[in-house]
């Protein structure tokens, strides 16, 4: 459906050599997909999505939507945004003032070039905004809307024109948060029904995991690994995933050896010595970071070893009662350990308490590894 | 502007397909060669100007440094600049004061009157500087005026109380005149002020005065120090004060002096553009430190992207003592000046109220002016020349800022530097530049209304500019993306989408360019000939032939149609205008 090979983008700036935004960024989205690029400020995912919606001049690499190419340095081919009939929802929403709501939706089937009978216009435009439940402020002023309903109205201007693509730039991000979770269903749910290829930016990693079906977490102008939600949370492949979605407990260390039946790796650190999992190539006498979720650290008040499970000992130093959870903070030795337990444990602090910990959760990232994942 | 700090941060890549022959091409060079010759052209003929030697038919000019010799080796120069400075820094200083008060009594306390107050704030910006002055002549003159005559009559004695004829009576003119700018832009910067800022030195236990010294003045500090060379310029390019208050009392400054020099016999060009190169060496360092303060002012304001609820101190009792200082206020700015020139434009001959000059009230003086020769046709100029030029004015900076906020062309700061070169033109120095720029070229432009169209485009260039890159920056760029990504081509997005938008900004300017044209007489004073008088030069003609009841009668009927226009135009603006969300 969507390919994108080799994207570069640059901006000219006022001393020096130009600044590269995108560099070598190249993904696959196929049809009926919801793809996100995740990153934080900066990292070039904004770019990307406006160099695939022609809002933005590549200087190098290919796009194509469906076989046909929009954007190709090779070749010279550059359509222009308004030929490439993508739908698109942009973070301020852009929801133009002097409109009706209804004029707000109906613009793009005004503008374009086979022209539609006034008739077809009122059916298609009234379609959408009950769609996304706006028909009944269809004569409203769009400045009276409030801000979801600007968002959804958004939403209905890109879908009217039946895009073949819909490009979402952090549409919820405007949002308060209790709106934000039910625009999250809301877009999920259009997205499945309609089966719309949907590229959506966010900086959000929560918002991401929950719509995507895959994820391009991007750093830096590149992507570095590309992966379905769960395999991004569960086996990070570099530090900066693993820190950037969710919270993690980095652990120095060094490889020891293959363990030949299961295949785990034995890594030595302050904590004592672990099992860990890795899909990553390892050497003997490797540094190596562990990384392990809050909610993988498995908190006992006795010993109670389980096979092939890693058990260290610590004291409680701090812990905080969140409601549904209780943060615990695990001194060992001199490492900080944090974990997330049911509110029933209530150990208190000063108190010895054992940690039980899953290899298969416990992840080692090399620290030598390259700064990216072929994608 | 991106508050959640995305990848916008970045600058946008190069999205402008270089397409040849496309006519927006044409537009932009026509537009940008305009601007280059409005604004450069003159200014380099006033230099090679004051280089020169007066020719005569027998003589012809020759390159000469005489002009700066005879402008800087006598001692009067020395006297002209320190007038100058003394009359421009007191101005400033006393309209600062005046703005600056009341800008805080409306910003940040709970005075009554306040609403009252900012509809009451435009109201002298409509009224033309040389009416102001006349007007308080009427007032404070040592033989008659009326406040001298009331407190002579009151205590019994003959002595003169004020004369507006000396430095501080033009200051006071001056200063009460640039008040309402004053105001305006100390308003501006209370606003930008977060208060969260002063709050937080409360809690930290400072005390009023301690808030006050080190963190509210502080923080006004770049605003107080910028709006001070604004006004500073401003008084020093100022015509209106010091030709009609300091001239018969000999007191000059540089703009008097430079009129002085043309209209003495034989004229001495060459010297008035030595002058007027001091000048614009004054006012291009006046607003170069005002720009630099307010570059380095940008670390102060604390943009938070959240909309702050200024909060105002209760004065108590003391809240009479703000709205008494407002009506004052208003008195002195509005309601006096256009009470003296109501009640002269009402007698056969200028004289001071009395029961008897009472019963003379006629309205002769209207039907005077109504049939004055030259009132017809300056009105006229007038209409053609403001609209005119307010139209071109903003259509023209509408497509500069366009290039210049919206295109990746290089270079195209140099044109927002350009356009605004006539900001530092004092506009005598202006119509002397443009004089000479089209004596010398010739092609009959001098002489005819032309020259006057080019000078008021030119010397308003820079508000079109203010006026449309505000309304421009303001309208998100996504707007007219969007309308790119539902398949409009540039043509429909920009008649749909972008000029619907920018309606507002664009009337504000055209208005108040309307309004500033048909104010302007420092320019036409060097340009006008018979023929092509607007109303600014018909009343200093009255002005200068004694016609004191005729000049108010015009003066009377002048203000209350710029009145009336701005009133209609905002509600035109308003019923059919887009509304501001």
């Amino acid at each position: 459906m969507l390919t994108v090979k080799g994207l570069n983008t640059e901006y000219p700036s006022l001393k020096g050599p130009p600044v590269k935004a995108a560099q070598d960024v190249a993904f696959e989205v196929p049809a009926g997909k919801f793809f996100t690029l995740l990153g934080p400020s900066g990292c070039g995912k904004t770019t990307t999505l406006r160099s695939i919606a022609g809002l933005e001049r590549p200087v190098g690499g290919e796009i194509s939507v469906n076989g046909r190419l929009v954007y190709s340095a090779e070749k010279k081919i550059f359509i222009p945004p308004n030929q490439r009939n993508f739908g698109m929802v942009f973070q301020s929403y852009a929801i133009w003032p002097h409109m009706t709501v209804f004029a707000n939706a109906a613009f793009p089937l005004e503008v374009r070039k086979t022209k539609l009978s006034k008739k077809e216009i009122r059916d298609k435009v009234m379609r959408v905004l009950s769609a996304v439940a706006l028909d009944q402020y269809a004569e409203r002023e769009a400045t009276r809307l409030s801000g979801g309903q600007q968002q959804r109205l958004a939403l209905a201007r890109a879908l009217v024109m039946e895009p073949e693509l819909l490009l979402l730039d952090e549409p919820l991000s405007n949002l308060d948060a209790k709106l934000r979770d039910r625009m999250r269903f809301e877009l999920k749910r259009i997205q499945r029904e309609l089966g719309l290829t949907t590229i959506y930016v966010t900086h959000d990693q929560g918002e991401a995991l929950a719509l995507s079906h895959e994820i391009a977490v991007m750093n830096e102008g590149r992507i570095v690994q590309v992966g379905a939600p769960r395999d991004i949370y569960d086996h990070p492949r570099t530090k900066f995933v693993a820190d950037f979605i969710g919270t993690t407990n980095f652990i120095d260390g060094v490889a020891l050896g293959q363990d030949s039946t299961s295949g785990r790796w034995n890594v030595r650190t302050p904590v004592g010595d672990l099992l860990v999992h890795t899909d990553q190539t390892l050497a003997a006498n490797m540094r190596v970071t562990v990384s392990i979720r809050p909610e993988d650290v498995e908190l006992l008040e006795e010993p109670a070893a389980a096979n092939g499970y890693n058990l260290v000992s610590g004291l409680v130093d701090q812990k905080v009662f969140l409601g549904d959870m209780v943060d615990f903070q695990v001194k060992v030795d001199d490492y900080i350990l944090l974990s997330r337990a049911h509110p029933s444990l209530r150990t208190p602090i000063g108190d010895r308490i054992y940690i039980r910990m899953n290899p298969e959760k416990c992840v080692a990232i090399p620290d030598t590894s390259p700064a990216r994942a072929a994608a | 502007m991106a508050s959640t700090g995305q990848a916008t941060d970045l600058p946008e890549a190069v999205q402008q397909p270089a397409i040849k022959a496309d006519p927006k091409w044409f537009v932009m060079g026509g537009v940008v060669s305009i601007v280059a010759w409005l604004a450069l052209i003159p200014l380099f003929f006033l230099i090679y100007q004051s280089f020169r030697t007066p020719g005569t038919a027998r003589k012809p000019a020759i390159w000469t440094l005489g002009n700066y010799f005879d402008a800087y080796s006598s001692s009067d120069t020395l006297v002209l600049f320190a007038n100058s400075v003394e009359f421009a820094a007191g101005t400033a200083v006393l309209a600062l004061v005046v703005g600056t008060a009341l800008a805080w009594m409306t910003e940040r306390t709970n005075t009554p009157l306040k609403p009252l107050f900012y509809a009451l704030s435009i109201i002298p910006l409509i009224i033309p500087g040389i009416l102001f002055v006349v007007s308080w002549i009427f007032l404070a003159s040592p033989k008659i005026g009326l406040i001298n005559l009331a407190l002579q009559k009151i205590l019994g004695t003959d002595k003169v109380y004020v004369d507006i004829y000396s430095m501080a009576g033009m200051i006071w003119v001056d200063g009460l005149h640039y008040a309402p700018i004053a105001f305006l832009l100390m308003t501006a910067a209370f606003r930008a002020m977060d208060p969260s800022l002063e709050e937080s030195a409360m809690m930290s236990g400072a005390s009023m005065w301690g808030i006050f010294r080190r963190i509210t003045l502080k923080l006004a500090f770049p605003a107080v120090a910028a709006s001070f060379l604004i006004l500073f310029v401003r008084s020093i390019e100022s015509f209106e004060v010091p030709a009609l208050l300091g001239l018969p009392v000999g007191i000059q400054v540089f703009t008097s002096a430079i009129y002085d020099a043309i209209h003495s016999y034989p004229s001495n060009i060459g010297l008035a553009a030595a002058y007027a190169i001091t000048l614009l060496v004054i006012t291009m360092g006046g607003i170069y430190f005002q720009s630099r303060i307010t570059a380095q002012g940008g670390k102060y304001s604390t943009v938070t992207g959240k909309g702050f609820r200024p909060r105002t101190i209760d004065l108590g009792r003391w809240k009479y003592l703000t709205a008494g200082i407002f009506v004052v206020y208003a008195l002195l700015v509005v309601v006096l000046p256009f009470i003296v020139l109501l009640w002269s434009s009402l007698q056969k001959y200028y004289s001071v109220p009395s029961w008897e000059a009472l019963q003379n009230v006629s309205l002769t003086a209207y039907k005077t002016v109504i049939n004055y020769p030259s009132v017809g046709t300056a009105v006229w100029n007038s209409f053609l020349l403001s609209v005119g030029t307010a139209t071109t004015v903003m259509l023209l900076t509408a497509v500069v800022c366009w290039i210049v906020l919206r295109t990746k062309i290089p270079g195209r700061w140099v044109l927002d530097q350009v356009a605004s070169v006539p900001l530092v033109l004092p506009g005598l120095v202006m119509g002397l530049a443009i004089m000479v720029c089209y004596l010398s070229i010739g092609g009959g432009i001098y002489g005819s209304i032309w020259i006057l169209f080019i000078a008021y485009v030119t010397r308003f260039l820079p508000y079109g500019m203010r006026y449309n890159t505000t309304s421009m920056v303001q309208l998100h760029k996504e707007l007219e993306e969007s309308a790119a990504m539902s398949g409009a081509s540039w043509f429909t997005a920009f008649r749909k989408v972008v000029l619907p938008l920018l309606k507002p900004g664009l009337l504000a300017g055209w208005i108040y360019i309307v309004i500033v044209s048909v104010r302007e007489l420092s320019s036409s004073i060097l340009l006008y000939s018979p023929g092509t008088e607007v109303v600014s030069i018909v009343i200093w003609e009255m002005w200068q032939n004694g016609q004191y009841v005729e000049l108010s009668a015009f003066g009377v009927m002048l203000i209350a149609t710029l009145f009336v226009f701005v009133m209609t135009a905002q509600w035109l603006g308003k019923r059919f205008g887009v509304k501001e969300s």
